[in-house]
């Protein structure tokens, strides 16, 4: 059985090339978060309570539409819940772990980390596995926290002309490349994206993205019950 | 509500649906048709942050006729569908953008 610090570095070498999407990931959301108002301070410390570059981003796009906390609080949940489904392939790794153990992972339990442990987890059995898990999730806790700070210095040098808002649209659309290779979820992205547009104005609350994503996943049900019976 | 408050809710429901994955969901929980679904949340939620960042503009009104974010957007798209990769999805729509609102 390889050491737990072996297994942790292996962790850290395994994740390294997902980093690279993150650090400007990360500098857009030190950048934006200043510009929509929050201080250096709270945005750090969205990073370091968050932890999670969805969350944080959807968090500063309702903020600064003027949404309601509650609407954006869960906004960020339903944003969450598309990592639901992870929990069903990890959990079965994880099982035997001390409840000690699946409270300090849970933390560290970022799409990267978990892409790439997977993978680990499913080829070995030692009972230090877990360590790899650690050692990509703290990597990415690094480059994210650094990204932020580096984005927080940054944002007061960068001119509002350039509108690098811009670039949130981009990195979820991003986020969908390979979605838009299937023709369901083409329908689907549609579908939610019109939604989202066209109620953004007359859906109270600001609660557009919840309705539109609800709108997405029923469009979603009927599209794929339709392909089965055919 | 506070941003204090605020970040600190986020962080919380964020942190939960982590530990819920770890902890509380099993597989036999999910079916397949459930599985097939949640699949599609990706698609059906990150458009509602997209559309309306590039189609309202700052005054909260449909923006088609002077908007350099739709190409914009239309280029990163065919550039993150051939290269898929994030990186130059994000430089290809942010480039186009700077070159149709500063040199166009």
């Amino acid at each position: 059985m390889k050491s737990n610090l072996k297994v942790f570095l292996k962790g850290i070498i395994d994740v390294s090339p997902l980093m690279i999407p993150v650090v400007p990931f990360g500098l857009i959301f030190g950048v934006l978060a200043i510009d929509v108002g929050f201080t250096p301070i709270e945005t750090m410390a969205m990073s370091l309570i968050i932890f999670g570059g969805a969350s944080q981003i959807v968090l500063l796009q309702l903020f600064s539409g003027g949404a309601s906390s509650l609407v954006i609080i869960s906004s960020v949940g339903a944003v969450n819940s598309r990592h639901l489904l992870y929990g069903a392939v990890v959990s079965e790794h994880l099982s035997d772990l001390k409840l000690i153990w699946k409270i300090i992972i849970s933390y560290f339990l970022i799409d990267q980390a978990f892409a790439i442990s997977n993978e680990y987890l499913k080829k070995n059995k030692d009972h230090n596995r877990y360590f790899h898990l650690i050692g990509g999730g703290a990597t990415c806790w690094v480059i994210w926290q650094s990204t932020t700070f580096l984005g927080i210095i940054l944002g007061a040098a960068i001119p509002e002309k350039l509108g690098l808002s811009f670039a949130v649209p981009l990195t979820f659309l991003a986020l969908l490349v390979n979605d838009f290779r299937k023709f369901i979820n083409v329908i689907v992205i549609i579908i939610s994206g019109l939604v989202a547009t066209l109620g953004y104005n007359y859906i109270p609350f600001k609660a557009y993205v919840i309705v539109a994503a609800l709108a997405g996943l029923f469009t979603a049900m009927i599209l794929t019950r339709k392909n089965k019976k055919a | 509500m506070s941003n204090w408050a605020l970040i600190l809710y986020c962080g919380l429901i964020t942190y939960l649906t982590r530990f819920s994955m770890i902890a509380l969901i099993k597989k036999e929980m999910f079916n397949d048709r459930i599985r097939e679904i949640l699949s599609f949340v990706p698609s059906a939620i990150f458009p509602a942050i997209i559309f309306p960042a590039i189609f309202i503009n700052d005054k909260g009104l449909i923006d088609i006729d002077d908007n350099p974010k739709i190409l914009a957007a239309i280029i990163a798209m065919f550039i993150g569908i051939f290269s898929r990769s994030i990186i130059a999805t994000i430089f290809s729509g942010l480039a186009s953008y700077w070159f149709l609102i500063f040199v166009v």
